[in-house]
């Protein structure tokens, strides 16, 4: 200690830097102990358990919260990811297009429908199209309603994705793929697509979450069915449990896409 | 295989009335000049002089404005040609090497084959594994581009193009992107190359290796060709002003200012040298 002292340089009325940090960090620790005490000593923690973390109410859930509430999630955005991605392909390629007209539409497309909030398009879909033509029937029942729903909104963000994507690779990669004598569309799926497939898993864990949002729809998915049993019981656990469904599907997905991430820092160094 | 139909018969390259405008700028003003079989030809002269351009219309990734290309007797410039079949006849090597990042130095090599000539996946393995080999590469077969240094990522791109078995290879500036370290590597596996006897038109800066590996050197300035021979001529002995000026800048700048023999020079000869 008297050594490190003596070694340290003179700072007259001021502590040395290495004493600053272990004050900081001190301070910042006593923070914390301090506010998990505070709230330990203060929560009602029968009343949180009882409303929250029912196990009664929670055992009641199952298995119907995963038969059909999980389910129905998954089903929904699984059909709106396909949607999205086959027509958010063909809307980047229209805007990549020397078509100007094709140009115009998928400029006006991406707009409008990154600027709709996506209940409006549930509204527009469920409600709307039923009423404008009578007698037609949207095929798939309420998954066909809601993946075409989501598949519309989804196919503006993946299409700029995907155009930004196309324009990041570098010309050289193009020629020297044309030169090979590969033809322009040979290039594209065997060089250009291939890098953009990382791509295409991060926009899944990204757009999953968009698609997560509310369902006003007939069959229940999660929120609903959590919102409905907790209106029943009288207990906020149906919501929580539910919340817990939605984190099992999204952090293997946020994992997945970090190790990618990574794996595409690793390729581009 | 690859269409016999388009497999070449006369000169290797033959270039007449060859001209290229970008817009207003007109960057080939007529270009006449060929390359026979087993020949190589290097093309010389100062930047923005045309040459990587006039390199570019052999395979077309530049359109020509006017004039022909033949490669191996067929038009490239026509356009009921199928460009693509011909591409497969001519290799081409970048400046910036332009590898696929997401390939592996095999995957880079071989997928050309797989997509284009169709090989069956050993094959175009053990023809990779060769061309590899030949450029000294056999133990990086497995890294990605971005493991590999500046002259390591251009030696995969030679065996790149060579794999797919070309009867004419491009070279555009292949050592002007690389450390002088490792220039010499890139120029060795070049050399190598020509003395199996494969066509070669090459641009350059390199000017020793010009002198040394060609059988012909072309002096380009202004978009017109300005003197083509042996190397021992137009290097060694320049019949031209313009040639001269660039040669002499080229190949010893400090003293291109002391000597006064460039056109640029404002200082006379007794400037700085008294």
């Amino acid at each position: 200690m008297t050594a490190e002292q003596a070694a340290a340089p003179a700072r007259p009325g001021g502590l040395s830097r290495r004493s600053r940090r272990r004050l900081s960090l001190g301070g910042q620790y006593g923070l914390f102990i301090v506010v998990v005490v505070l709230i330990a000593a203060l929560a009602n923690w029968p009343q949180l358990h009882t409303n929250f973390a029912n196990w009664q109410v929670a055992k009641g859930l199952f298995p119907d919260i995963i038969t059909v509430g999980l389910r129905n999630t998954a089903l929904y955005t699984a059909v709106g990811f396909g949607i999205g991605l086959v027509l958010g392909l063909v809307i980047a390629l229209m805007r990549l297009s020397p078509v100007l007209p094709y140009r115009w539409f998928a400029t006006a497309y991406i707009e409008m429908f990154r600027g709709l909030p996506l209940l409006l398009i549930f509204i527009f879909v469920g409600v709307g199209v039923p009423l404008a033509f009578p007698g037609t029937t949207i095929p798939g029942g309420a998954v066909g309603q809601a993946g075409l729903a989501l598949g519309l909104a989804a196919a503006a963000y993946m299409a700029e994705t995907i155009r930004a994507g196309i324009e990041a690779v570098p010309r050289g990669q193009l020629e020297a793929a044309r030169s090979l004598g590969m033809s322009q569309g040979r290039a594209m799926r065997s060089i250009i697509i291939p890098p953009l497939t990382n791509e295409l898993v991060l926009l899944c864990k990204d757009s999953s979450l968009v698609l997560f949002l509310g369902i006003t729809l007939e069959q229940r998915e999660l929120t609903k069915f959590g919102r409905d049993l907790a209106g029943q019981q009288g207990n906020t656990t149906p919501i929580i449990v539910a919340g817990i469904c939605y984190l099992i599907i999204t952090i293997p997905l946020s994992l997945l896409a970090r190790r990618l991430e990574a794996r595409q820092r690793r390729e581009r160094r | 295989m690859s269409a016999p139909d388009t497999a070449g018969t006369g000169r290797a390259v033959e270039i007449s009335g060859l001209r290229k405008s970008f817009g207003a700028n007109e960057v080939l003003r007529g270009i006449d000049f060929h390359v026979e079989r087993g020949e190589v030809v290097c093309v010389i002269g100062p930047s923005g002089s045309g040459k990587s351009t006039l390199l570019r219309c052999v395979n077309l990734l530049e359109e020509p404005s006017a004039g022909t290309v033949r490669v191996g007797g067929v038009e490239v410039t026509d356009p009921d040609v199928d460009i693509d079949a011909v591409r497969r006849r001519i290799g081409m090597v970048f400046q910036s090497f332009n590898l696929f990042p997401h390939l592996t130095a095999l995957g880079n090599v071989t997928i050309a084959q797989r997509k284009v000539l169709k090989r069956d996946r050993a094959e175009a393995e053990r023809i990779a594994r060769e061309n590899l080999e030949r450029v000294g590469l056999a133990d990086k077969v497995g890294s990605y581009p971005a493991q590999l240094s500046g002259g390591q990522q251009q030696r995969v791109a030679i065996a790149r193009a060579l794999a797919m078995g070309p009867e004419v290879m491009l070279f555009d500036e292949p050592t002007s992107a690389l450390d002088p370290e490792l220039v010499g590597d890139v120029l060795g596996v070049m050399r190598g190359l020509a003395e199996t006897g494969m066509t070669m038109l090459v641009v350059t800066h390199e000017m020793s290796f010009a002198r040394e590996v060609a059988d012909r050197v072309v002096f380009m300035d202004g978009g017109v060709v300005v003197e083509e021979g042996p190397p021992s001529r137009v290097i060694a002995d320049p019949e031209h002003e313009r040639t001269r000026g660039f040669l002499s800048r080229v190949l010893d700048p400090a003293a291109a200012r002391v000597e006064g023999s460039g056109p640029s020079d404002k200082f006379g000869s007794d400037g700085a040298n008294a």
